[in-house]
């Protein structure tokens, strides 16, 4: 694609508001420049090419652009990338085990067909992460108090309320040991 | 059912959505995620006013600040470009993409910044000085319809961009002869299908090669087309690209004036533009609102209440300026009796300009809202006779001996059983115990209802309501298209050329395939070829896709079948009638050890000129191009006309209580009977039946695009206007039936609105039987929590002076 000569001037003007920072990204180190009012969820999207967070509403309600922070979900777009210096972030591109392969909660998801259009769907894998990884055997209630963090407008839900019931039942049996035969 | 699932190899079966790997990993390409570089950045300028004339625009400022580009009005974008195109025959009402000299609503473009990252172009937007003078305006459909109105726009005679009355059979002998009628005044207020995905467009203008490159998050027909004809441009140098996921659209992301907007500028800077709406822009000004309608319904029917006839006003508020948006006040010309044997109507159509938002083509396309008319009607029919809501609803269906059924506005219904989905809905339910219940809870202090409704869902759209309320317009042809390819290793890839918001095109495409040629369907490789290289095509628009695109990858790879047969028989010597076809093989069925491989066959197609048969064309490469079925014909002077080809039914019921306290709703039981004909993908089909049914609930009890006597837009936000979580949604329960239609391959109907077609009008007649015992019934929706909180004060506490 061409360059235009007006590429120049492009990252002059805000130079001096730039702030470094040290962000643990997916359990990568990743240092980048940023605005101090730059959100993570910008930070994350623009500069690490991290696209699997998407923006919704950003003002903190329909929770598409949620993140794990130290394990915990967040609303990327009300967290400034300052404010994530330190902390361990994890976003939808690092849950997957390897390049092709599903982890047990992306695989579910296909299974019950937990979404339509796939936006709202990285923030509900994360969100189901860390339930999941807290609550091992979630009643319907306690699925729903979850995911309720986040907006679906394709689902009604349904199918993603039973992928997490089936990734947990999936994953318990995971842990359980083998059976002596 | 089960004729239904044993005749299919592929399709009816649960075969995983292809889609989903892509979105599970976060590896969808939304029109947000495509970057390219050098990318600039839009902030728009908005009026504050309802109707503001433009004094003067100041962008000094803005343009002195480091990083910005250019701020362009509404004068130099006129001068370049063409006015968008409106549906109706109504030139005077001109929309741009920004604001000349008028502005006609709270929200609307009067200025463009562009900037080097989007936080700097809004900071830079709110540097533009824009004076303002403001002007009359009028919100409210009905006043705006009244003459002596301030005119949104001057040059247009009125607000009026639509009022045809249809008269379809004896309606004035029919209500003469019928010994009763009812007549309702009903609001459906302004709601939406509001995607989580805002509307996003990157334009990019090479000079050289003399092409603008679009990515844009739409659905909607002729988008490269209308993109081109506005920015004089020939129709290849547009080229917009179909492999863009789209987050959500339901109808709504047709962001026209965004694209128009993004591709001017990229032309005149040289470099690309985006423009990524906020929530705020995308409620604003992103000219995304659904209908907001009055209705005035009345039925005339018998001792029985059997309906006779019915007379329905429906006056649309569309908002500033029309698109394509008054058509949807046709689309419920194809299905105006609903699922009744009603012989005659009496429909006025009006659709008038406002100064609010603009609206465009929600989900259903103004079907919902009619539904919520005509079902709001029966059960004031039943309560009028005395009648159980259902037993009303059984004598006035369609019975199931009388398909195909001619009703009086043209249209012919294909197939359908109302009757026996009803009956195994009332079966699950245990409808006497449901009934119990609820009188169980209102012996609890709880207000609760029961809610009914049935309805039709056209599908396979057809675009006839062009014609019909536009003479100039002679459309008839409404396509969709698919290409197939084997390549020389016999690697089959199809193509679809439209984007996706959700409804799985590419795993239905690859199920109608594998289905044709007796292949696995995970083994078709399906691509979206750019709209220069794209078969005609419109877009998912109007539950078309199972039928269009399902029929088209169908008639395809017939075609492609046919070619295999014919060079397996020339090759094997035998007369063609004599080869079979087994599992991508051809055989002779007098002889089955003699037979070609589904690779040999494909090197002979691509190799081996000398055993193709003569005159065969080679390689192996074939396309359909689908016409609609049923389709072709122009209206008659009376505005009959075949719509849609096909008619889903639904029909719902659900148990409803509301605390009389807080007027806080809550679904206790919800159940969907419904028949959408052969189902090709029962995930896809349930996800988007469930989706329509929480988007109506939102659309009943939640949703609304409220404004303040300044004409001020009150939601603005998630904060105000509020999609209903996981939380609001009750488990719902789908009791399935099909029937097959006679018009299409598999007998699939569509389904991309299933759900939303009664849910609306099911909560209404949920939450009027619960307020029933206070003798009292709402009837506008949204019915929110604070007014049925309220209402139900008022009427138990009738002493309290104000």
């Amino acid at each position: 694609m061409a360059r235009s000569p007006l590429e120049a001037r492009s990252t002059a003007h805000a130079t001096a508001f730039h702030k470094r920072v040290e962000l643990k990204v997916n359990g990568e180190a990743r240092a980048v420049e940023v605005e101090a009012r730059t959100s993570l969820l910008d930070c994350l999207r623009e500069q690490l090419l991290l696209t699997g967070a998407h923006a919704g509403c950003e003002h903190g309600v329909c929770g598409a652009c949620t993140v794990l922070i130290d394990g915990r979900p967040i609303r990327s777009c009300l967290m400034f990338a300052v404010q994530a210096d330190g902390y361990a972030v994890t976003t939808i591109e690092g849950i997957a085990p390897a390049p092709g392969e599903l982890s047990p909660i992306q695989d579910a998801f296909c299974e019950t067909h937990g979404m339509q259009c796939g936006y709202c769907t990285p923030a509900m894998i994360l969100t189901a992460h860390a339930l999941l990884a807290n609550n091992p055997a979630p009643s319907r209630a306690e699925i729903v108090a979850a995911i309720s963090a986040d907006l679906c407008r394709c689902t009604g839900y349904a199918q993603i309320i039973e992928a997490v019931a089936l990734a947990a039942e999936r994953m318990r049996g995971l842990n359980r040991p083998a059976s002596a035969t | 059912m089960s004729a239904a699932t044993t005749r299919w190899r592929y399709v009816s079966s649960d075969r995983r959505v292809r889609e989903d790997r892509r979105f599970v990993a976060g590896k969808g390409r939304f029109a947000a995620d495509v970057m390219l570089p050098g990318t600039r950045h839009v902030a728009l300028v908005s009026c504050p006013y309802p109707a503001a004339r433009i004094a003067s625009i100041d962008k000094a400022d803005a343009l002195a600040m480091a990083g910005v580009h250019y701020v362009l009005d509404g004068h130099e974008l006129a001068a370049a470009t063409q006015p968008l195109l409106a549906g109706l025959d109504t030139p005077k009402v001109q929309r741009r993409p920004l604001a000349v000299d008028v502005a006609r609503y709270a929200g609307e473009w009067v200025a463009a910044v562009v900037a080097d990252a989007r936080a700097l172009a809004e900071d830079a937007a709110e540097r533009v000085a824009v004076d303002y003078e403001a002007l009359p305006f009028v919100l409210d459909g009905e006043k705006a319809y009244a003459s002596g109105s301030p005119a949104v726009h001057a040059e247009h005679a009125s607000n009026v961009l639509l009022d045809r009355t249809f008269t379809w059979g004896e309606v004035e002998r029919d209500f003469a002869q019928s010994p009763y009628r009812v007549a309702l005044k009903l609001k459906w207020g302004r709601s939406s299908t509001v995607p989580i995905e805002t509307f996003g467009v990157l334009a990019s203008w090479d000079p050289w090669r003399e092409m603008l490159d679009v990515f844009a998050s739409v659905q909607m027909p002729r988008f490269p087309d209308q993109i081109a004809l506005a920015l004089r441009l020939p129709g290849s140098c547009v080229r917009v690209h179909n492999d863009v996921d789209v987050g959500g659209s339901y109808g709504v992301k047709r962001g026209i004036k965004h694209a128009v907007l993004t591709g001017y500028l990229s032309r005149r800077l040289g470099f690309p533009v985006r423009l990524i709406e906020d929530r705020l822009e995308n409620m604003r000004g992103g000219d995304a609102h659904g209908p907001e309608r009055n209705f005035e319904i009345e039925v005339a029917f018998d001792e029985g209440g059997v309906i006779r006839s019915m007379k329905l006003r429906a006056l649309d508020n569309v908002g500033a300026y029309a698109g394509r948006s008054p058509f949807q006040l046709g689309k419920p010309i194809g299905a105006i009796v609903g699922p009744y044997r009603i012989k005659s109507v009496q429909y006025r159509a009006i659709a008038v300009t406002s100064n609010k938002t603009v609206q465009e083509a929600v989900r259903a396309f103004g079907q919902s809202p009619t539904n919520y008319a005509i079902e709001r009607a029966l059960d004031e029919v039943a309560r009028h006779r005395g009648l159980d809501r259902v037993e009303v609803r059984r004598r006035n269906l369609i019975r199931s001996d009388e398909f195909p059924y001619l009703i009086p506005s043209g249209t012919t219904y294909d197939s359908g059983d109302y009757h026996a989905v009803i009956e195994k809905v009332l079966a699950r339910a245990d409808y006497a115990s449901l009934v119990a219940e609820r009188d169980r809870l209102r012996d609890q202090r709880l207000l609760a209802g029961i809610g009914i409704a049935a309805c039709l869902e056209p599908s396979g759209a057809n675009s006839t309501f062009e014609p019909l309320l536009n003479p100039k317009n002679e459309t008839t042809t409404y396509t969709e298209s698919c290409r197939i390819n084997v390549d020389v290793g016999g690697a089959v890839t199809a193509t679809i050329h439209t984007l996706s918001a959700g409804q799985g095109h590419e795993t239905l495409t690859a199920s109608a395939i594998g289905e044709v040629l007796e292949i696995d369907p995970d083994r078709i490789r399906v691509v979206r070829p750019d709209s220069l290289a794209a078969l005609p095509s419109q877009s998912p628009v109007g539950s078309r896709m199972a039928i269009m695109l399902g029929g088209a990858a169908f008639h395809a790879a017939q075609k492609l079948k046919e070619r295999l047969v014919a060079i397996g028989a020339h090759d094997l010597a035998i007369p063609r009638e004599r080869a079979t076809y087994s599992n991508g093989d051809v055989g002779d069925a007098a002889n089955p050890s003699n037979r070609r491989s589904w690779a040999e066959l494909v090197t002979i197609a691509h190799r081996n000129f000398h055993k193709l048969p003569p005159g065969t064309e080679p390689g192996l490469a074939f396309a359909h191009v689908l016409q609609v079925p049923t389709g072709g014909r122009l209206p008659s002077a009376d505005g009959r006309v075949q719509m849609y080809p096909c008619f889903a039914f639904e029909f719902h019921l659900l148990l409803l209580t509301i605390d009389p306290d807080l007027g806080k709703t809550e679904i206790r039981r919800y159940l969907l009977g419904h028949d959408c004909g052969t189902v090709i993908n029962p995930k896809i089909v349930r996800g988007m039946t469930m989706g329509g049914v929480a988007h109506g609930i939102g659309a009943a009890l939640f949703e609304e695009f409220a404004y303040n006597g300044d004409g001020q837009l009150l939601a603005q936000s998630f904060m105000d206007y509020l999609l209903p979580s996981a939380q609001e949604i009750p488990p719902v329960e789908i009791v399935e039936h099909v029937t097959p239609s006679p018009h299409t391959v598999f007998g699939q109907k569509g389904s991309g609105e299933a759900g939303y077609l009664g849910a609306p009008a099911a909560i209404a007649s949920a939450v009027n039987d619960a307020l029933a015992p206070l003798g009292l019934a709402v009837n506008g929706l949204p019915i929110k929590m604070t007014q049925l909180a309220d209402t139900i004060a008022a009427r138990r506490r009738p002493t309290v002076s104000s």
